[in-house]
């Protein structure tokens, strides 16, 4: 499943495929001159003909030459440039924000408004046009899923638009490409391109409060957690269905759902929760969170809770 | 030539000296150990040479695991010990913050057979 999860070689899309179509033009072609100026080179040491020496080589190869070929090129890239970006008009519209050193995901309905939140991960309908609304909440980031398209930056005080399409399912990874200071390289993002049935139950799922009240009863362990992350955790964080409704760090609503951690740099399991909770600084330095020094009884039981918020 | 014999008888009395009858190993591939150790998380809490990512410091650093005398300061460092405290840490009986991560019997063999080789 992890093969060729973030490679421009391996294109999911038209317009990451449109951008490889272009490189291999250029690296091809570009291969093919630098030969053949090196076989005139070499000819011209070894057995200069008569018409190396003419005005007709110089004429021909040194002026109609490149000129046909980057006007050839340009008309070239001309066309090919709209299929980088598609132009249909988007089926899904997600607002990604970039934060330092996390991506905020907001899932928008049809007026614009947020439907729901999640951070670090981007679920897509395959065959779908989705278009992204790229926004920064402090410094440049860039966005950059190389299977699925071009880098687009994310700039203060603008929004910047990015239309996209992954043609088979698969589980691909991006990170931010623009330096944002600190823990810059640690700044990565999952994609989940799925079947449309599929994303549409995710989609159902996500806008789902947190399933709270069930729990209680069965499982004492998620209650005292739940204590614990209600008495520390609600200045920063949501998980909506409880009265956490802080917004400087992710929304953890439906937290255990996601693939990773610290914006993927960890999978997402209940011992990774933990060690993120107490010791994030080695993890991601610099990193906004403060770290907690439970005793170890609550770092496990709130680890417990965290993850059973599918 | 003299010279050149003379190094190799040292160095086959050198590996003489390296093996550790006392250990009892329980197999397992290494290798894969060394993966499932990343993809576990065990890298969130832990340093562990030679994986990937291992920066972790909320859990004791596992360089030299291999020759510790003391697992979790407490049970003799075996691998069948090891393996049973990556499986079920909380079933000693005694506080600890790393929880049970339902690790299968041969992963756990794996990542043993990793983590013996730390010397």
């Amino acid at each position: 499943m992890l093969d060729n999860i973030q490679s421009a070689l391996a294109p999911r899309g038209p317009e990451a495929a449109g951008i490889l179509e272009i490189t291999w033009v250029l690296v091809v072609g570009g291969a093919l001159i630098f030969t053949l100026v090196l076989a005139l080179t070499a000819l011209a040491f070894f057995a200069p003909p008569r018409w190396l020496a003419g005005k007709g080589l110089i004429i021909g190869a040194g002026i109609v030459f490149p000129v046909i070929t980057l006007a050839a090129l340009l008309i070239y890239t001309l066309l090919a440039a709209p299929r980088l970006s598609a132009v249909e008009p988007a089926d899904v519209t997600i607002e990604v924000v970039g934060h330092q050193w996390w991506w905020r995901v907001n899932y928008l309905d049809a007026r614009g408004e947020v439907d729901f939140a999640t951070a670090n991960e981007i679920h897509l309908p395959v065959g779908r046009t989705v278009e992204l609304r790229l926004r920064s909440a402090d410094v440049l980031h860039s966005f950059w899923v190389p299977s699925l398209a071009g880098k687009l930056d994310l700039i203060p005080g603008k929004d910047n638009r990015l239309r996209l399409a992954a043609t088979e399912a698969a589980v691909l990874r991006g990170q931010c490409a623009e330096y944002c200071g600190g823990p810059h390289a640690q700044m990565a993002l999952f994609v989940v391109a799925e079947a449309p049935e599929r994303f549409e139950a995710w989609r159902a799922a996500q806008r789902q409060p947190a399933a709270i009240a069930a729990e209680d009863a069965a499982d004492s362990e998620a209650a005292s957690g739940r204590r614990l992350f209600l008495s520390h955790c609600t200045t920063c964080h949501t998980v909506r269905g409880t009265r956490a409704e802080g917004e400087l760090g992710p929304d953890l609503t439906h937290f255990a759902s996601r693939l990773s951690l610290g914006a993927g740099i960890l999978p997402n399991n209940r011992a990774t929760v933990a060690g993120w909770i107490a010791g994030n600084q080695h993890l991601k330095p610099d990193n906004l969170m403060p770290e907690f020094r439970f005793d170890s009884g609550e770092l496990r039981t709130l680890a417990h809770w965290l993850e059973t918020l599918e | 030539m003299r010279v050149t014999a003379l190094l190799a008888l040292a160095w086959v009395a050198l590996l003489a000296g390296c093996s550790d009858e006392s250990r009892p190993v329980l197999g397992g591939d290494a290798e894969n150990g060394r993966l499932l150790l990343r993809q576990f998380g065990c890298i969130g809490c832990h340093r562990i040479p030679g994986v990937a990512g291992a920066t972790g410091n909320v859990g004791p650093p596992l360089d030299g695991v291999g020759r510790r005398v003391y697992l979790a300061g407490v049970l003799p460092n075996s691998p069948a010990n090891m393996m049973r405290w990556i499986r079920d840490p909380q079933s000693f009986g005694f506080e600890t913050a790393m929880p049970d991560l339902q690790v299968t019997e041969s992963q756990a063999r794996d990542m043993v057979a990793y983590l013996q080789e730390l010397k």
